[in-house]
C-alpha cells in the first residue's frame, strides 16, 4: 500500500498538506515582496530624481540573470515532469541543473554588485540604492534557500523517494523567478 | 516519448491530469524568452508609454505564464486561489493606503521637507555623471549629490 501516515502525504483539504504549506508560504511571500515592490513603486513615483540613479544599473547584468532564471525555471518544471513519470534520477539531475542556474545567477549578481559598490553605489548612498540592494538582496537570499532545498530534495529523489517534493520545491523556485520578472523591469528597464 | 503522453494518476493533490510532453514546456520557455527580448528592446524605441507597456505589461504576461504553465495554479484547488488573492488584496490595500502620503510631498496641512530637499538636490545633481567624472557606473556615490535624503523622510507634518 502506498499510504504513509505522515504529514507530507496527508491530504485533509483535498490538496496535499505539504503542497498547501508551500502555497501558504508563497502567500506570505507575496506580502513580503509585494510590500517591498509597492514601496519602491510609490517612492519611485514620488522621487523623479531616482531615474538618474537608476540609470546606473547595468541592464546587461539584469538581462543575463533574467535569462538564467527563466531557463532554471524550465529545468525545475522538467524535474517535476520527470518526477510525475517516476523517473527520480532524471528529476534529481534536473534539480541539480536548476541549482546550477541559481549559482550562475548569484555569480552574475556578485560581479554586478562588486562593480557598483566599488563605484560608491552602496546601500546607504540614497533611497534608490537602498531599495535596490534590499529588494535584490532578499531575492538573492531566496535563491540561496531554493538551491539548498533543491540539493536536499534531489538526494531523496535520486533514490526515487519522496518524489512529490520535486514539485513542491519547483513551485517555490518558480515564485523566485516570478519575483525577478517584476524586479527586472523595475530596477533595470524603467530608467 | 510515448510515456510522456499517458495520463498519470496524480496522488499529489490535484486529481487526475495529463503529463505534458517536454516540448510543451520548452515552447513556454521559448515564448517567455521572446517576451523577455521585447521587454529589453522596448525602451530603445524611446517612447515612454511603449516602454511602460513592454516592461510592465510584458512582466505581467510573463508572470501569468509562469504561474499557469510552470506552477500549474490553474489546476490547483480553489482554496489556493483564495488565499493568494487575499495576500494580493493586502498588498494593494497597503499600496493604496500609503501611496498618497509617499507619492506626494505636500498636503493640505503637511509638508515633507526632507523628501522635497532630496528631490531638489537629486535633480540639481543631474544624472550623476557631472560631478564625479564618470561614464556609466563611473564616479562616486551619489549620496552627497542627492543631499542624502535621509532615510527618514518624515519631514514636518
Amino acid at each position: 500500500m502506498a499510504f504513509k501516515p505522515i504529514a507530507t502525504t496527508r491530504s485533509a483539504t483535498g490538496i496535499l498538506t505539504a503542497k498547501l504549506a508551500v502555497w501558504w508560504l508563497l502567500a506570505s511571500e507575496v506580502v513580503i515582496f509585494g510590500g517591498v515592490l509597492a514601496s519602491y513603486i510609490m517612492h519611485r513615483i514620488g522621487h523623479p530624481e531616482w531615474a538618474n540613479y537608476a540609470s546606473h544599473t547595468n541592464t546587461m547584468f539584469g538581462a543575463i540573470n533574467t535569462m538564467i532564471l527563466l531557463t532554471s525555471s524550465l529545468s525545475a518544471v522538467l524535474a517535476h515532469r520527470a518526477a510525475e513519470l517516476k523517473d527520480g534520477k532524471q528529476a534529481a539531475n534536473l534539480l541539480l541543473a536548476t541549482v546550477g542556474g541559481g549559482a550562475a545567477f548569484l555569480c552574475v549578481k556578485s560581479i554586478e554588485w562588486t562593480g557598483e559598490i566599488n563605484h560608491g553605489f552602496t546601500i546607504t548612498a540614497n533611497g534608490f540604492w537602498s531599495f535596490y540592494y534590499t529588494a535584490a538582496g532578499i531575492h538573492g537570499l531566496h535563491v540561496i534557500a531554493g538551491m539548498i532545498l533543491m540539493i536536499w530534495v534531489s538526494m531523496s529523489a535520486r533514490k526515487n523517494e519522496e518524489l512529490h517534493r520535486v514539485e513542491l520545491v519547483g513551485i517555490y523556485w518558480h515564485f523566485v523567478d516570478l519575483v525577478w520578472i517584476f524586479l527586472f523591469p523595475l530596477l533595470y528597464i524603467a530608467k | 516519448m510515448a510515456d510522456a503522453h499517458h495520463a498519470a494518476h496524480d496522488d499529489h493533490g490535484h486529481g487526475e491530469h495529463h503529463v505534458h510532453p517536454q516540448s510543451h514546456y520548452v515552447k513556454v520557455w521559448g515564448a517567455l524568452m521572446v517576451l523577455f527580448f521585447i521587454s529589453v528592446l522596448g525602451p530603445m524605441i524611446g517612447i515612454k508609454i511603449v516602454t511602460l507597456i513592454t516592461a510592465f505589461g510584458i512582466a505581467i504576461v510573463k508572470a501569468s505564464m509562469v504561474v499557469k504553465y510552470f506552477m500549474h495554479l490553474d489546476v490547483e484547488k480553489r482554496i489556493v486561489h483564495y488565499f493568494l488573492a487575499i495576500s494580493l488584496a493586502f498588498m494593494f490595500l497597503f499600496f493604496f493606503a500609503v501611496a498618497p502620503d509617499v507619492m506626494n510631498h505636500e498636503g493640505r496641512n503637511w509638508k515633507n521637507v526632507a523628501a522635497q530637499h532630496a528631490v531638489e538636490a537629486g535633480l540639481a545633481a543631474g544624472d550623476g555623471h557631472g560631478g564625479h567624472g564618470g561614464g556609466h557606473e563611473g564616479g562616486e556615490a551619489p549620496a552627497h549629490e542627492a543631499g542624502e535624503a535621509p532615510a527618514h523622510e518624515g519631514g514636518e507634518h
